[in-house]
């Protein structure tokens, strides 16, 4: 049996807006396998934010059980929660979120700086291995606006893998880019699973769904479909199929 | 997080603003200078007076009448004749402090040599009195105690009195002269002093033995004053005490009655000077400490933009793994950066500064070691106190806010 990264069991989420109580999440449970690559979808509103922030350890259920590799997460302090946060957790943004203006070793190290059991040397060492892990072991030097918006976000990929996480979280990763580097990007992702890395991946793109090996789907704050992908798509092979561009 | 790491991180801001980080340097680096310039010049001057004074003779002590407050009517110092030669020979007999001691006489009146005439004051003392006002002579020689004994009619004259009735230079030495209409041979000429702190021709002097001037000139069994020395400057207060209560016993004045008379020694003309000067200090550092505190203002307003600028690099840290306290420190250490970077500057800009006024203006400086001790101190306070707000409230983000701040 593999072990569960995730486990949430009737996870609640409210917010109180002036005198009204928001049901962000009403009662969500699944677990999340070592190894899989689960997309979580939904629209506008349907609590995917909000189940990110708590994935992430950057919110605090309202009530319920979440636990990340075996860790309760609930009740811990806020120093807790950011250990947590640089130990266990990679997170891939939108925006890529690379400091402007240093380099994408840097950037890569920058989780590591925050962990004050790794030492310099080994420091750069991890950001190497983990900028060759995405391919750009040759543009160590280059800055972020040295770079091109798929490069960038392979940069915040490696930044994701340098603290060797359970899991590597990314929140609409490929959403800033065109069809092609998305593609791309999602090779990568597949490349990193089948090495057997755990990503949760949280999109309202469908057609990411079909690159992963579940879904899972909210609506309204409660998950309406929670199915394995017996069909994966390769992306490499959509990669292929795209028409070549014109250069 | 290890203390290096953050420093590496400020650090990595500050070269990133270089412009802006030195503008906002500037207040400090304005504020340090002046009060390291200010104290310099506030230090100099106190020093330039300690040396004029102590070039008058820094263990001279005088002795004057006072009012004399038995009888009804009060007159001024001038006046009073409290002040004898018995007087003088009391304390030269019983004080063991002084070194040297002289009665002095002293009245204005005409130097005349042929067509040539100045009015000037003759000075009534014994030979002692070179060495109490540290004076040497130029040429020919002091007269004597036999002179004293016998009130010779000789006199040392000063350079003013020299370029006044010996115009056409001459040398003075062994002339006759006259003064109020007697005559008198110059024997010799004083070194000159110039003026003194207090604007005052010390070269305006001519001298003749006390006995001369008392009988012959004034007319008169009193003294005008009695100067002296003590044996070194510390012991100058104790001198004054000592002084005081020989004068008191030969004056025979009981505890409740006042003294007729007054002693003061260098010291206390210098100390009411320093104080002066002192205050003078006091005012310049407040200026430059008003400039240093605006320096501060400055670096809290920039770090407030900075926190306000990077919120959504606060958040992205906060997501790595950045505890509250980590992005506390990362903008305490760059505020503190930043001011102690602007102290460094600002000390050699207020060296360079110092050099340049005693250079140029021939101010008298001296840059005291703990202006700069002072000057670091206060950067670094600067710096914690005024990068302190901006840092809470970098640390108090919600991560989760900051990252989707744009």
């Amino acid at each position: 049996m593999t072990k569960e990264i995730i486990k949430i069991e009737d996870l609640k989420r409210e917010f109180t807006m002036g005198t009204e109580v928001v049901h962000a999440l009403k009662g969500v449970s699944f677990s999340i396998k070592e190894g899989e690559f689960v997309t979580i979808m939904g629209s506008s509103g349907s609590g995917k934010s909000t189940m990110l922030n708590i994935l992430g350890c950057l919110d605090q259920p309202t009530s319920g059980i979440y636990e990340i590799d075996g860790v309760k997460v609930k009740d811990l302090t806020k120093n807790e929660l950011a250990t947590i946060r640089n130990e266990k957790i990679g997170f891939i943004f939108q925006s890529y979120n690379l400091l402007a203006r240093t380099s994408a070793i840097e950037n890569v190290e920058l989780p590591l700086l925050y962990n004050s059991k790794v030492s310099t040397e080994e420091r750069r060492a991890r950001a190497l291995k983990a900028l060759e892990m995405v391919g750009l072991g040759e543009r160590l030097h280059h800055t972020p606006s040295q770079l091109s918006g798929g490069q960038q976000q392979r940069v915040a990929i490696a930044r994701a893998l340098v603290n060797n996480p359970v899991m590597i979280l990314a929140d609409e990763a490929t959403g800033n880019l065109d069809t092609r580097t998305s593609y791309e990007i999602m090779t990568l992702f597949q490349e990193l699973n089948r090495q057997g890395i755990t990503i949760t991946f949280v999109t309202h793109e469908p057609d990411i769904a079909m690159f992963s090996s579940r879904t899972v789907v909210l609506k309204d704050g409660a998950v309406i479909k929670d199915a394995k992908n017996n069909n994966i798509q390769s992306a490499a092979a959509e990669l292929a199929k795209l028409p070549k561009e014109n250069h | 997080m290890r203390i290096l790491n953050l420093l590496k991180i400020a650090f990595k801001a500050i070269v990133l603003n270089k412009v802006r980080t030195l503008l906002t340097m500037l207040g400090i680096i304005i504020g340090v200078a002046s009060v390291i310039a200010m104290l310099a010049i506030g230090e100099g001057s106190k020093e330039s007076i300690r040396t004029t004074i102590s070039a008058m003779g820094s263990n001279m002590i005088t002795i004057q009448p006072g009012a004399d407050t038995r009888g009804p009517a009060r007159g001024s110092g001038g006046d009073v004749q409290t002040l004898t030669l018995k007087d003088y020979e009391a304390i030269k007999e019983q004080s063991n402090l002084l070194s040297y001691i002289t009665p002095v006489v002293n009245g204005g009146g005409q130097v005349i040599n042929g067509a040539n005439n100045w009015p000037s004051t003759i000075y009534g003392v014994n030979p002692e009195y070179l060495s109490i006002k540290v004076v040497g002579l130029q040429s020919g020689s002091m007269f004597t105690d036999i002179d004293v004994q016998k009130a010779s009619k000789v006199v040392l004259i000063g350079q003013t009195v020299v370029d006044n009735v010996f115009p056409d230079g001459e040398e003075p030495v062994g002339k006759m002269i006259r003064f109020d209409n007697i005559p008198f041979k110059v024997i010799g000429v004083l070194e000159e002093k110039g003026e003194n702190t207090f604007g005052q021709d010390q070269d305006d002097v001519v001298i003749a033995p006390f006995t001369t001037v008392q009988k012959r000139i004034l007319a008169i069994d009193y003294l005008n004053q009695v100067m002296a020395s003590a044996i070194s400057e510390e012991d100058a207060p104790e001198a004054v005490t000592q002084v005081t209560e020989i004068l008191r016993t030969q004056h025979k004045l009981m505890d409740h009655e006042d003294d007729d008379f007054s002693v003061r020694s260098m010291e206390e003309l210098i100390s009411t000077f320093s104080s002066t000067s002192e205050m003078l200090t006091v005012l310049l550092v407040a200026v430059a400490s008003i400039s240093l505190l605006i320096g501060g203002i400055g670096i809290m307003n920039i770090m407030y933009v900075s926190v306000k600028e990077r919120t959504k690099e606060i958040g992205l840290r906060m997501a790595v793994g950045g505890k509250g306290s980590d992005i506390l420190m990362q903008f305490l250490i760059e505020a503190i950066l930043i001011s102690i970077t602007g102290g460094v500057l600002g000390v050699l800009l207020g060296l360079s500064a110092t050099f340049l006024i005693e250079q140029f203006l021939h101010w008298p400086t001296s840059v005291a070691m703990y202006s700069i001790v002072i000057s670091f101190a206060v950067c670094a306070v600067t710096g914690i106190f005024f990068g302190w707000y901006p840092a809470r409230k970098a640390a108090a983000l919600d991560p989760i806010t900051a990252l989707r701040y744009e």
